[in-house]
């Protein structure tokens, strides 16, 4: 397969519903960059067949050529067939880097990847860069306790994995570029012995992600239904309710509000932060907001050092009298 | 039917110090937990243990401390327990985590069930699960949200993502990962927390387990830490004083003005 050089960039590009998933188209615009820096061929990897319109986006965001792999197994998206397929084909090609997005499905199926292959997998970075002097991958994500990010190399072992969720990173601008062929591999893997049985959509909102204006609540909001004024002040500004992630796992907020490293990255205009401490890993949503204001009664939080304006004070009472006086 | 649970010391919210030298979480035991999604998987196959019948073994890796969990598994009704715990072990990543659980569960005779948390809520990654399943050769199903129906050879599960909500079949043997929610874990009885107390718990050594020492511990990851750092901080914010409704007043101004900047 000439096509194919080994050591190359890889980016796994989900499809959902016959669609690619935003992310794959994201982090093939990262991989370019990448590619370009550490001078290695960028390829787009999917798992069962996708219609020639889905293969020229993917060479449009940057992909010099499109991995297809085709087979009985992988007819239905679960974890061990996507796993196998996706071992197979690292096994044979051997790239240096492989990316996937962390989307449920990127996060269920790519250690399963990593740990046949007995590399390292860092999950939910949000940078991705080369290390000039090796040409190594660094993937940096907040670190556990203390407010500081890591940044994480794999140096002994190949691929380099790494995930990314969804957003963290922008969406290229498609290129113009001709129509070429994937190059299609055939998938000999084991059908899977886990059956679906059942499969529904659930209709989702539109997440935070590309909100101009954004209310943001922590869980200094106190009570659940204080978000009344949050979702009061986003509605008088015309702006989107955001969340942390103790009030997504409260169940307080839907997923789609969430900001954060887990969560959804944003860039408004206008952020404001009401009773929201600033945890490492929400901080790593909110690099792109222009302006930031910020409400909380300590005094020491760290989301006061993003902050271009502070109240230090109790962010119910604030926004009570915030709403009246834009009345 | 045997099913085994893996469960995980974790530190308290809050409470975590990073070691500067390996950069990796100081592990003391002092302030420690279960990691809370270990406990819907506890839950978990206890049901599925008063369900169809069989043993259930609750297994960690960590310092010796960290034999807490599994005491703490037994008071709540898991038949025994069994730590993985050797300094060949310390700093391991997911990869080598997963391998070494992987051979305790051989150790262990195998099990038709391995149920895991999603993810442990220090590091974050959801990853052992999936790597666990791999390393065993097993299928699996992550984040699982209800266990449909459970059987001596087979489960039907339900798992709902961001926007997809699916029913799978599952034969054994295979592993799961549980999201929160899947059920109430319950409290230790009495009873139970005496039984946990006082019972046997062996530790296994990388020697006992037969393990590539190369692939164990910060030796056996391929994930290292080269640096930590503070973000970088916008410059000073600036303070909106004065009472409440002149700093309402002020903040209003703000806005208007970051929306309407342009005109």
């Amino acid at each position: 397969m000439e096509r194919i050089k080994k050591g190359a960039l890889w980016v796994f590009c989900e499809v959902q519903a016959n669609e690619l998933l935003p992310v794959g188209l994201q982090l093939l615009g990262r991989g370019k960059t990448l590619a370009e820096e550490s001078n290695r061929p960028l390829y787009a990897v999917v798992l069962g067949k996708i219609p020639q319109e889905s293969v020229k986006l993917l060479h449009a965001s940057g992909a010099d050529e499109v991995i297809m792999s085709v087979g009985a197994a992988l007819e239905e998206k679960l974890e061990k067939p996507y796993a196998d397929s996706l071992i197979a084909l690292a096994k044979q090609f051997e790239p240096d880097i492989l990316l996937v997005g962390a989307t449920p499905f990127g996060r269920a199926f790519a250690p399963r990847v990593a740990a046949a292959l007995q590399t390292g997998l860092t999950a939910d970075c949000t940078e991705l860069s080369i290390e000039e002097e090796s040409g190594l991958l660094l993937q940096t994500r907040p670190a556990f306790g203390g407010n500081m990010m890591a940044t994480i190399r794999t140096a002994t072992s190949r691929p380099q994995m790494a995930t990314a969720r969804p957003g963290v990173l922008p969406l290229p601008e498609p290129m113009e570029v001709e129509d070429r062929d994937p190059v299609i591999i055939e998938d000999n893997g084991e059908l899977s012995v886990v059956k679906l049985l059942k499969e529904t959509a659930i209709e989702r909102g539109a997440d935070i992600s590309q909100s101009k204006i954004i209310v943001a609540a922590g869980r200094g909001i106190g009570q659940k239904k204080n978000l009344k004024l949050v979702q009061a002040l986003a509605d008088k500004l015309g702006g989107a309710v955001g969340s942390t992630r103790p009030l997504v796992d409260m169940g307080f907020c839907p997923y789609s509000s969430q900001i954060g490293q887990t969560g959804y990255s944003v860039a408004p205009d206008l952020l404001i932060c009401c009773g929201i401490s600033g945890a490492v890993q929400h901080l790593a949503g909110i690099g792109g907001a222009k302006t930031v204001i910020a409400i909380n009664t300590d005094p020491k939080a760290p989301i006061f050092a993003v902050a271009d304006y502070k109240i230090v004070g109790d962010c119910v009472s604030v926004l009570e009298n915030l709403i009246k006086a834009l009345d | 039917m045997k099913i085994i649970v893996c469960m995980k010391q974790v530190p308290a919210a809050a409470t975590a110090s990073i070691d500067p030298l390996t950069k990796t979480i100081v592990r003391t035991g002092r302030n420690a937990v279960t990691n809370p999604f270990d406990l819907y998987a506890l839950q978990t196959a206890l049901d599925i243990k008063e369900g169809v019948g069989g043993t259930l073994t609750a297994i960690t890796m960590g310092i010796p401390a960290a034999q807490k969990v599994l005491r703490d598994a037994i008071s709540r009704g898991a038949d025994d327990g069994a730590i993985l715990s050797d300094r060949a072990f310390a700093g391991a990543d997911t990869l080598a985590t997963s391998y070494a659980i992987s051979l305790g569960i051989e150790k262990l005779g195998g099990a038709d069930l391995v149920v895991c948390g999603k993810m442990a809520v220090d590091g974050d990654t959801a990853q052992i699960g999936p790597e666990l399943a791999q390393h065993l050769g097993i299928s699996h199903v992550s984040d699982v949200t209800e266990i449909l129906e459970m059987a001596e050879d087979h489960l039907v599960v339900r798992r709902v993502w961001d926007d997809i909500d699916q029913e799978l079949y599952l034969p054994l043997p295979a592993l799961i990962t549980v999201a929160k929610g899947v059920n109430l874990p319950k409290l230790p009885t009495i009873p139970g927390m005496l039984r946990g107390r006082v019972a046997e718990i062996p530790t296994f050594t990388a020697e006992d387990l037969g393990a590539d020492i190369a692939r164990c511990g910060l030796k056996g990851s391929p994930t290292q830490v080269v640096r930590t750092f503070t973000p970088p901080v916008r410059g000073e914010a600036q303070e909106i004083e004065g009472n409440e409704t002149q700093q309402a007043a002020k903040l209003a101004q703000i806005i208007r003005e970051v929306l309407h900047g342009e005109d």
